[in-house]
């Protein structure tokens, strides 16, 4: 299939370039080996659209962090998703971390992060009660928001798709070959043709790159251990509350979540494995130690899940995002190594790859692009009256499916039914937030597999958690009319 | 916004018994409210035989236990309304509904009966590293999917957690065709009855791991093992103990946790121990007009009881409903050394019946240990018991021609001699 520009990866990177290339006169493809969009390190990170005081000044992080974090208030507006400006503490424990945060306000001045302030300990006491005693003092960054990062790139995903993007799913590209003008990327959907391949590939990114590039690169996968603790005590802090970064990253941090969580982590532990996003208890007991050095009174006992994502952490100290064409391969643009702020970037980004894109074709403003989305459903947050008044025309969206997030049938139908759509438990449970509360889907996944077999048209035994081999069920059974009959 | 006499919420064994109560004890006006397509609540998918030998002196299975108290309530005439969920409720008893038939609606309640039942502790509670891939299951979700979907979940297992559950799901698992390869419990004890252990994995040959818990989960789309370790006398994995075994499924049965969101929702005072309400004699919460029984209000191991404390619960509300005499003083019943919690948490000694059975979990198993009971820092019983486990619920029958005017405190204990 023919394209203009491919764009290979539907992450938050990927589906970002996605909207962007749609706001062109342009034929758009995007090839994600998953089997949804948002499989990758965008669906397991810390949810933050960073200030951008931490990268060091001049660099493409710092530019499109701060570029990224300016977007996203009105980009979350236009396609009704949850964000949130929390504001952002970096906290210091003693005077000799005063240098540390004063660094971290030079960068941030010099990266043009607006509004950053340094309190002293009855400052930082006062804005956010229960941080540590042992805390001396802090950065406050009021421009640190919070985002939900599924909805985010799903959102991304739909504006392109309704805009005439196109996405393949089970697309893993496994050769890349040039055909005149032309690159030729073979996948295990087949063969896909474009002049210009923009690579989101996440942590598969590099090895993308060194196919078709003189320069090679190397990615690290970097894991990064979460807990996510009850709604219950969601409101224990208001801010996003970090600890002085080190080498290795912004270190772990407390931050309340958009749906009224609390998320504490990540750790940072570099692998060898691209795809090990398992938890280890050395992981999970570093994530609680070090969450409790910021907030003492964390109640561990509230987790009600915990999960891994993986950076993909460019080799090198101080490393930056790797944008642009890569060295050797006309129209092949890499958005690679896009570990934090990746997310925080990602409006930026896909917008400056987009119109270096539209460059190379020759693409035009597309007058007819669709800013809007088509309407979220979300009953919980209409007034009794329009609630009432929804269900009278849609019964769906009555009954409930999951108890513990009062998600509805109707959300759950609309999700499968969007495009792109969720093909999986998993993929519902991202759009919707059904099975993401404290009993974990125990009571709703029977329902929500029902729902998916029934519009998928697939047998229950068919449906995955989350695609390839995760199927949930082994088959029916005896009396069912499985073996022994 | 419509209105009845007693809302009761949660058609299950609690819920029906309390209706069924109260209509007896003379309440007209009642709408038992439940979220699912059918009353019985968790009976329906537990087909298993050894309900009702209390009740009924009978062996029945969950369902037919369930039928009967269906029938009675549709003799009665109670209606049920199947299909609604409760989204909250106020602590002026009004409750906001939600429904496919009837959309959003305001119901207000002259009393409210708390039967919502509970929920199992799903992996993350426990924080067990590894992937996350499909096949974790809690119990409650395999018997589910086995009992009324005709749905198989896998075919190699291991169950982590000896609760009743997790016991019955061995033998059911098994039965289906797949295989159990154990259960591995974090204490040196089993949280489950004594006759599950014996009828659901002695009989079919599957091995109880006590003091062995899950660390890790491998596969990264399906479930392909779990490796096994000993824990020590701290609970924590002794490092050298572990052992993989390749399974497709890996059940849990964990822990049941009640309930209460709307209880809290309306400023119900919970006792942290029992995760329920914490309620007088009369099954009344600290809301007036509210009251709580069932697996909401305390864990229970046979539903017989479940249906004496929800039918007490029921006259209970039929009294609030009419007016009934203020209850007089209070007085606090307390637990300590092997007594993790009792149910009621205080009693009402002008008010109470002419008996009120206290119920109870110990902390650890005992032996040969006596069961305790003092007034006022007076012994007043002192029985020795064979065998008192944590899986297995305990009783004391409080009398109030024992009960002496000035009785300011009770407390129960388990003591060595």
């Amino acid at each position: 299939m023919d394209y203009d520009v491919l764009v290979v990866g539907a992450g938050v990177t990927g589906c970002a370039t996605a909207m962007e290339l749609t706001k062109y006169t342009l034929r758009a493809g995007v090839l994600e080996a998953g089997e949804d969009v948002c499989t990758g390190t965008s669906k397991a990170n810390s949810a933050i659209v960073h200030a951008g005081f931490d990268a060091l000044p001049g660099s493409l992080k710092a530019r499109f962090n701060v570029e990224g974090s300016r977007l996203m208030p009105a980009l979350a507006r236009r396609l009704d998703i949850p964000y949130r400006r929390n504001g952002a503490l970096v906290l210091a424990f003693s005077p000799e971390e005063r240098a540390g945060l004063e660094e971290l306000l030079r960068r941030g001045r010099a990266n043009g992060v607006e509004g950053l302030e340094l309190l002293d300990r009855q400052a930082l006491r006062q804005r956010e009660p229960r941080v540590s005693p042992e805390a001396w003092g802090a950065l406050y960054a009021p421009s640190s928001a919070i985002v939900c990062p599924f909805e985010l790139t799903a959102a991304m995903a739909e504006n392109a798709a309704a805009n005439g993007a196109r996405f393949h799913f089970g697309a893993r590209v496994t050769a890349v070959r040039r055909e005149g003008e032309l690159w030729a990327l073979e996948t295990q959907a087949g063969c896909f043709r474009a002049p210009v391949v923009i690579n989101a590939a996440g942590l598969g990114g590099g090895t993308l790159h060194n196919l078709v590039s003189r320069e090679k690169v190397s990615l690290v996968p970097r894991k990064g251990e979460y807990c996510l603790l009850d709604r219950k005590v969601g409101g224990l802090v208001s801010h996003t509350i970090f600890q002085l970064p080190t080498r290795m990253g912004k270190g772990v941090l407390v931050t309340p979540t958009v749906h009224g969580n609390l998320l504490m982590g990540p750790t940072a532990l570099d692998v060898e494995d691209p795809l090990a996003t398992d938890t280890t208890a050395a992981g999970l007991d570093r994530v609680i130690q070090q969450a409790r050095r910021s907030v003492p009174e964390l109640p561990v006992n509230r987790v009600i899940t915990s999960f891994a994502g993986l950076r993909a952490h460019p080799e090198g100290e101080e490393s930056d995002f790797i944008l642009g064409e890569a060295p050797g391969a006309p129209g092949f643009l890499d958005a690679i190594g896009m570990e934090s702020p990746g997310l925080s970037a990602a409006p930026a980004v896909g917008a400056f790859l987009a119109e270096s894109a539209a460059y190379l074709v020759r693409a035009s403003v597309n007058r007819s692009y669709d800013g809007s989305r088509p309407a979220v459903c979300r009953p919980a947050e209409l007034s009794p009256e329009e609630r009432a008044e929804l269900i009278r025309r849609r019964p769906e969206y009555g009954r409930i499916v999951c108890r513990c997030e009062q998600v509805s049938e109707g959300e759950i139908l609309d999700a499968i039914r969007r495009c792109p759509g969720a093909r999986s438990l998993d993929g519902v449970k991202r759009r919707t937030r059904a099975g993401m509360g404290r009993c974990q889907g125990g009571f709703c996944m029977p329902r929500v597999l029902e729902l998916l077999s029934r519009e998928l048209g697939l047998p229950p035994e068919e449906i995955t958690k989350g695609g390839g081999g995760s199927r949930l069920l082994w088959g029916p059974t005896r009396k069912r009319g499985g073996e022994g009959e | 916004m419509i209105s009845c006499d007693l809302a009761v919420i949660g058609a299950g064994p609690a819920g029906l018994a309390a209706a069924i109560a109260a209509r007896e004890a003379g309440v007209e006006d009642i709408l038992v409210l439940e979220r699912d397509e059918a009353a019985g609540g968790i009976l329906n998918q537990c087909i298993h035989s050894g309900f009702g030998l209390h009740t009924f002196q009978e062996e029945l299975t969950g369902p037919e236990y369930a039928a009967r108290f269906r029938a009675r309530a549709e003799e009665l005439g109670i209606p049920i309304r199947l299909g609604v969920m409760v989204l909250g409720l106020g602590s002026d008893r009004v409750l906001t509904l939600t429904s496919r038939e009837r959309g959003l609606e305001q119901l207000r309640a002259g009393a409210v009966i708390l039967a919502m039942g509970c929920r199992e502790r799903p992996r993350g509670a426990l924080n067990i590293p590894g992937y996350r891939p499909a096949g974790i299951y809690t119990a409650g979700t395999a018997q589910r999917l086995v009992n009324m979907e005709g749905l198989l979940p896998g075919r190699e297992i291991v169950i982590l957690g000896s609760g009743d559950i997790g016991l019955i799901m061995a033998r059911r698992m098994t039965l289906e065709g797949a295989h159990v390869q154990c259960v591995a419990e974090l204490l040196p004890y089993s949280g489950g009855l004594k006759r599950n252990i014996v009828q659901c994995l002695d009989d079919y040959g599957i091995p109880l791991r006590l003091s062995h818990t899950v660390v890790n989960i491998r596969g990264r789309e399906r479930v392909e093992g779990v490796t096994l370790a000993q824990v020590g006398p701290d609970r924590r994995p002794v490092p050298g103990t572990e052992e993989d075994i390749p399974c497709d499924t890996l059940l849990l049965s964990v822990g049941l946790l009640p309930e209460n969101e709307l209880s809290e929702g309306a400023g119900v005072a919970l006792d942290p121990v029992t995760g329920g309400p914490v309620v007088g004699e009369d099954f009344s919460t600290s809301v007036p007009g509210v009251f709580a029984c069932g697996n909401a209000l305390h864990v229970h191991d046979l539903v017989d009881f479940v249906s004496q404390e929800a039918a007490a619960a029921g006259r209970s509300a039929a009294r609030f409903l009419k007016g009934g005499p203020p209850a007089g003083p209070v007085i606090p019943i307390r637990c300590r050394d092997g007594v993790r919690y009792t149910v009621p948490q205080h009693l009402a000694v002008e008010a109470m019946p002419p008996e009120v059975t206290v119920r109870f979990r110990v902390s650890a198993p005992f032996r040969e240990k006596y069961l305790a009971c003092y007034i006022n820092g007076t012994r007043v019983f002192h029985g020795k018991k064979r065998i008192m486990a944590p899986g297995e619920m305990e009783q004391y029958t409080l009398r109030r021609a024992a009960l002496p005017a000035d009785a300011r405190e009770i407390v129960f204990c388990v003591e060595e001699d």
